[in-house]
């Protein structure tokens, strides 16, 4: 879950980062990058609930 | 397209100059808000880690990475994407043999980076009191200082990607970050949100409900946050100079922002911890003050003092919520070093894209910096710290924890005629 979490992270940052690349007009763009954002925010609850249930189990 | 760099004339380089010398009083005052946070036979080793990790962020710094990082308009790393040059990575020469110290805004830019480095190094120290081995922050420090500060600090000060939005993708300005909500607040915050999880929680902190571990001298923790107002003006002045194209017409406005979001945030802080706590809570509200300079040091030049009141309400609201979620989650954090600089860095990113004026789609650019933070400055900062956890083992033993980091690390404590001396305890 751990693992899942950073790439959900990481994921999120390539999406951004693609964004800017590859689009050109703005509601797309707004609406990507929002999405990448959305990604990485799933990303933070898994990571946080992993170390949370490390830490029960240590 | 590059990034034109800063040219400063010769009044806007002395004031510089003079806000870069007040920049160290965030650090001393940070490193007394983290030991007055821990426990009082870990105080010694917390001031001594802060002095430790402030000497080895310059140094490793100095050696590499300055050369990452370097400065709009000097060398740099250029990869082409969708027909864009994009700038990723400095390439400035090691140990700033490219620089001039002849009053550029090059070497201003070098000597006021060698302090902010430092400042991100203390902030993961709160994170990891009572429990981090001297050596191992050093270490960390070494990576912070080396890899993951120079870099990010590279795409939003050096003149890279982020700062490139502006030009090449017409958002705004590209990422703005006057006095380093971003670069240095967030980038040590979720550095310590990073260490933290790798240590684990404090012995005894989650072992009996509603344990709460109190920091040893609240004192010190108030007066390191006063301290850190001084400082935080000059940072935030010599930043806005150097990355934001302020003038030196707005130096009253950057002091009066920081003073107003502090306060607001403060007293925000004290009102809402009373409301929840039945009386007001001296930690939470102390943190406060610091989050809400946190929070407007990215816009500090750019927003109006009722703007920057704005921001400060929001940091104030934030800091108590955020402190209770991350203490829920498991997450000891005795400083809320995690709280008050990655939550309130983040916000500050974010409020820059909102009330900045002037610059459209300027909150995309801020959104690119926001998703580079999570996606990038986190799991690689992760990733390194639990290499090198692997390798050198972070936390003390647990018996060291007990007998606490001042005996079993530095065989003397900062408070002896307090400490008893048994036979366990006996001085080097």
């Amino acid at each position: 879950m751990k693992a899942a979490g950073f790439l959900l992270l990481f994921a999120g940052f390539a999406i951004v980062l693609s964004t800017f690349v590859l689009l050109s007009s703005d509601a797309p763009r707004g609406a990507f990058v929002l999405s990448g954002i959305a990604v990485q925010l799933l990303g933070l609850v898994l990571t946080f609930r992993a170390h949370y249930t490390l830490g029960e189990g240590h | 397209m590059q990034i034109q760099p800063t040219v400063l004339n010769e009044t806007g380089t002395a004031i510089c100059m003079a806000s870069i010398f007040l920049v160290p009083l965030v650090g001393a005052g940070l490193a007394l808000v983290n030991t007055g946070f821990g426990r009082g036979r870990s105080a010694a080793h917390s001031m001594l880690s802060a002095m430790c990790v402030f000497a080895v962020a310059v140094l490793v710094y100095l050696v590499i990475g300055f050369g990452f990082q370097g400065f709009a308009g000097e060398p740099a790393h250029l990869v082409n994407l969708g027909g864009r040059q994009w700038n990723l990575l400095g390439a400035e020469r090691l140990m700033m043999r490219g620089v001039g110290f002849n009053g550029s805004a090059l070497s201003l830019v070098a000597c006021l980076q060698l302090f902010s480095v430092g400042i991100a190094a203390i902030i993961p120290l709160g994170a990891g009191s009572d429990r981090w081995r001297l050596g191992a922050s050093c270490a960390s420090t070494a990576i912070l200082a080396g890899i993951t500060y120079p870099i990010f600090a590279h795409w939003v000060w050096g003149g890279g990607w982020l700062a490139q939005l502006g030009g090449l993708t017409g958002c705004g300005n590209g990422a703005l970050d006057a006095g380093g909500a971003g670069v240095i607040q967030a980038v040590g915050g979720l550095t310590a949100l990073s260490i933290t999880w790798i240590l684990g929680p404090r012995h005894g902190k989650y072992e009996m409900s509603g344990m709460a571990i109190p920091g040893h001298n609240m004192v010190m923790v108030l007066f390191g946050c006063m301290l850190t107002l001084v400082g935080w003006m000059g940072l935030d002045t010599a930043g806005a100079l150097l990355f934001a194209g302020a003038s030196t017409n707005s130096i009253a406005l950057i002091a009066v922002n920081n003073v107003v979001a502090a306060s607001i945030a403060l007293l925000t802080a004290l009102i809402v911890t009373g409301i929840r706590f039945g009386k007001p809570d001296a930690s939470i509200t102390a943190n406060g003050f610091v989050i809400g300079m946190v929070a407007v040091s990215g816009v500090c030049s750019l927003v109006s003092p009722a703007e920057a009141a704005a921001i400060g309400l929001v940091a104030g609201i934030m800091v108590p919520f955020s402190v209770e979620l991350l203490d829920a989650l498991g997450v000891d954090d005795p400083s809320g070093s995690i709280s008050v600089h990655a939550v309130g860095g983040l916000w500050g990113v974010i409020a820059t894209g909102l009330l900045i004026q002037g610059h459209p789609r300027q909150w995309l650019a801020q959104m690119a910096m926001l998703a580079a933070l999570l996606g990038f400055v986190l799991p690689l900062t992760y990733g390194l710290n639990l290499l090198l956890n692997r390798v050198y083992p972070q936390r003390i033993t647990k018996d060291g924890e007990r007998q606490g980091l001042d005996m079993c690390e530095l065989g003397g404590g900062a408070y002896p005629e307090l400490t008893p001396v048994t036979k366990d305890y006996l001085y080097r």
